[in-house]
């Protein structure tokens, strides 16, 4: 009867998507939810940070202004420069709002207090992905015209032709429904499925450490390992911001990619 | 014992991205092993097939909780 919890404890109930839904903080509108108040937090954080960092621009950087350079140089140099090439110039604000954007309110995610990760929620990284997406259709009809551009979308040269019926219409799905589908399910998957670790760990501690003695050891062990989860979970959050960018500038830098 | 067959699915879903990020991170290695001065050209690739494998896992992850 080791196992055995000594009081009559119900059973573990495993999180779920349930837990990802907050009642509102004041009145009855979804804007007093925790997601939208740390969304718009995170807005007041990133333009108050680079306000601040940018306001006194030395020759001689201070600390603060040489943070902020350092994140712009890595959007501007890192992605801009590197992926879209000679345009880059024009694309580096979109670039720099989508990277800051998501890192902060990624990085929302294991900040004490606050702990939710804002993009765990579908709506969020989708109205992102609309911008990159109306973005880089139109860059490329502007571009090259609305015909040029499906054409080379779907046939493009070198192929057989007899090939055609089965990639133009892959193709066609890759530029019009995968690229966006995946890009916001990317970071919504990454971000639910992390938090949803780290509520598993920290809740399963909670429900050991109110079992028997023998179990309590375990929750040590569980506990410990949310703190660990919780470092390998900002990597990842890192990690996301990089690669939703980077995939923005890809997909620009192929809408302006000139026919080869 | 209770449970879905979805978690199973997911779990079944993570095999084939789980083998295609090591390849990919594999050749990336060997690719900054012999050609160090390679790496900055390497790293976007190596990361956007990363990204491209794993969407399909964290697809399996979203379907095991929509389908209940």
């Amino acid at each position: 009867m080791l196992l055995a919890p000594h009081m009559a404890q119900p059973a573990f109930v495993p999180p779920s998507s349930a837990d990802f839904f907050f009642n509102p903080a004041f009145g009855n509108s979804i804007l007093a939810t925790k997601p939208v108040m740390l969304l718009l937090f995170s807005v007041i954080l990133i333009s108050g940070f680079f306000i601040v960092s940018a306001r006194k621009a030395a020759v001689l950087p201070s600390r603060l202004q040489f943070s902020g350079e350092l994140v712009y140089n890595f959007v501007r140099d890192g992605i801009g420069r590197d992926v879209i090439g000679e345009e880059f110039q024009r694309f580096v604000p979109f670039l720099f709002a989508i990277f800051t954007f998501v890192l902060t309110n990624n990085l929302f995610g294991v900040i004490p207090f606050m702990q939710f990760p804002t993009m765990s929620h579908i709506g969020f990284p989708v109205s992102i992905t609309i911008f990159v997406y109306v973005v880089y259709h139109y860059v490329a009809i502007k571009k090259k015209g609305l015909g040029p551009y499906l054409k080379e979308m779907c046939f493009m040269p070198g192929v057989p032709k007899a090939v055609y019926v089965i990639l133009a219409p892959v193709e066609f799905l890759t530029y019009f429904a995968v690229r966006p589908l995946t890009l916001a399910m990317r970071l919504f998957g990454n971000m639910f499925a992390g938090h949803l670790l780290l509520l598993l760990f920290t809740l399963g501690g909670e429900y050991m450490l109110k079992s028997a003695l023998f179990v309590k050891f375990f929750a040590i062990l569980s506990f410990g390992l949310a703190i660990g989860l919780s470092f390998f979970e900002m990597g990842i959050q890192c990690l996301q911001a990089y690669i939703f960018t980077l995939l923005a500038a890809l997909y620009i830098a192929g809408a302006l990619a000139e026919e080869h | 014992m209770k449970g879905t067959l979805s978690i199973v699915g997911f779990g079944l879903s993570t095999i084939g991205p789980g083998t295609a990020t090591g390849l990919i991170f594999a050749a990336y290695i060997n690719g900054v092993a012999r050609q160090p001065e390679a790496r900055s050209i390497l790293q976007p690739i190596a990361f956007l097939g990363f990204a491209l494998a794993e969407a399909l896992a964290i697809f399996g992850l979203v379907l095991a909780f929509v389908l209940k």
